[in-house]
């Protein structure tokens, strides 16, 4: 209720945004997710909680599952088993013959989609609509947001995410870094509880890459609740309240950032912190 | 302008027929085409056979077939239906050129399914994957998302299969549709200027598919609008 209250309060708009620390419910809470692609089981029991305001980077080398992990989160893949809570409510999964489950409730899904925004690894804008036309489209047509009051609000976010010169602009005509910040306040208009980010700055050229962390570690600071699979190690280490590090689909470490990187406990971990990023 | 022998007037309604023909295949033929296109990348296995199917078997016969037989067989086939429900026995007739129309589309709607299937399929993966993120349901996806997109992928070919199209209707003249062929042929028989008609219907259908040409060139550009220049 009470972040009902939040999303709908003006200083939303204006880029502040507000921590609700009265209440106990996580903003998201993972409960043991299993996902496997054939025979391949690719996620062995994965439990996660997210408070409001926690900023988390997964870690880990690739095929740990980090990815498949996030993805898992928003039902973009469905998990064999492990149930999702987003602030306390459970995303209904129903069970199939087969023994698989596909989500129980479409509308539910739908509506708790819009608040788990996620940015993607090669940015996914819509190539027919212009910036400005990206970030309204899920505010208008699955939010119900007034167009006009939509635009004052998407012109807000551009304006944050330093995109705003370039509203007019189509995504094949700005750079990949451009375009990944105009995808995240494509993210932040649907004014989502947790921002999902899934190696948001892999695909991004070297000299590209700062711009974008530079604009995620702001949103970090404004205490928004995120959930970070990435290789940046400057960011998980500098930005991020925890990390998470898969190893094999599994939960290896996890813990605040300074303990993980400077006192790793697992042999792997610290194999995994001795390679070249 | 030309005389014609008095049958310039005669060509310039045949025109019109023609262009009518095209036109009113076209909304039907992707129609069609969207609809096949649809049920060969569905999930289920039924509707995929079928889609498999009408493209299959109406890509493998000849135009002119399918005309002929939509129009004596159709006829026939409606009037026995009557029959079953109404007991006697009736007599319809499927106007030419609606059963010209109806081939038309029907061939062409095949054909057209393909270019959309190769379209739909061209659509990145990750911008359906972002509008399922955000809460877009699958209608809302296939009509923000999908289809203005699709025009792009399937302008070139709807391109193409239009030129077919206006050529195609030529053929309706067996059926008795007085389009520019058919007028040619009556003007040449009766003036015995064989030579001239074909000429004159070769300038119009030329013109028709210059027109076709502009036009379609026109869309694609329009929805190749902020596609990275290449």
């Amino acid at each position: 209720m009470r972040i009902g209250q939040a999303r709908n309060n003006k200083n939303f708009q204006q880029g502040t945004f507000y921590l609700d620390m009265s209440t106990n419910i996580p903003a998201l809470k993972v409960e043991g997710m299993f996902k496997s692609f054939g025979e391949h089981e690719v996620l062995k029991g994965i439990d996660l909680t997210a408070n409001t305001g926690d900023v988390i980077s997964i870690i880990g080398s690739s095929g740990s599952g980090k990815s498949t992990f996030l993805r898992c989160i928003n039902l973009l893949e469905t998990p064999n088993s492990g149930a999702v809570h987003v602030h306390g409510e459970l995303i209904k999964m129903r069970e199939l013959k087969d023994g698989s489950q596909e989500p129980a409730d479409k509308k539910q899904l739908q509506r708790i989609r819009t608040k788990l925004a996620m940015v993607f690894q090669s940015f996914n804008l819509w190539s027919h609509l212009t910036i400005l036309e990206n970030v309204i489209e899920a505010p208008v047509h699955v939010l119900g947001i007034p167009k006009k009051e939509a635009i004052e609000r998407a012109d807000a976010l551009l304006h944050k995410v330093g995109m705003y010169e370039r509203r007019d602009y189509y995504p094949g005509h700005i750079s990949g870094g451009q375009q990944q910040r105009a995808a995240i306040a494509r993210a932040l208009a649907i004014e989502p509880e947790v921002l999902l980010f899934d190696e948001p700055t892999s695909a991004l050229d070297p000299e590209l890459v700062g711009e974008v962390l530079h604009v995620m570690t702001g949103l970090a600071e404004e205490g928004r609740t995120m959930l970070v699979v990435t290789h940046e190690m400057g960011f998980a280490k500098g930005v991020s309240s925890h990390v998470m590090y898969l190893h094999q689909g599994r939960v290896e470490e996890f813990g605040a950032p300074k303990e993980i990187f400077e006192n790793p406990k697992s042999e792997r971990m610290k194999q995994f912190l001795q390679r070249d990023f | 302008m030309f005389d014609l022998y008095g049958r310039g007037w005669q060509m310039l309604e045949g025109g019109l027929v023609t262009v009518q023909l095209c036109l009113t295949v076209l909304p039907f033929m992707i129609i069609l085409g969207l609809l096949g296109a649809s049920a060969k990348l569905s999930r289920y296995k039924a509707l995929r056979i079928i889609g498999e199917s009408y493209t299959v078997i109406i890509r493998g016969i000849p135009e002119l077939l399918v005309i002929l037989l939509i129009y004596f067989g159709g006829t026939i086939a409606i009037q026995n239906l009557a029959e079953l429900i109404g007991g006697e026995a009736v007599r319809v007739d499927i106007p030419a050129f609606w059963s010209g129309v109806a081939a038309l589309a029907l061939v062409q709607g095949a054909f057209a399914s393909e270019v959309f299937r190769a379209a739909m399929q061209s659509i990145p993966l990750g911008q359906i994957e972002a509008a399922t993120a955000c809460g877009m349901t699958p209608t809302q996806i296939f009509i923000r998302i999908k289809l203005p997109q699709l025009w792009r992928f399937a302008l070139p070919g709807l391109n193409n299969l239009f030129q077919v199209l206006i050529k195609d209707t030529a053929l309706i003249s067996v059926v008795g549709v007085e389009e520019v062929l058919r007028k040619a042929a009556v003007g040449a028989g009766t003036e015995k200027a064989p030579f001239t008609f074909y000429l004159v219907a070769m300038a119009m259908f030329l013109a028709f598919t210059t027109v076709s040409l502009f036009v379609f060139n026109r869309l694609e550009k329009r929805a190749s609008r902020g596609i990275a220049r290449a």
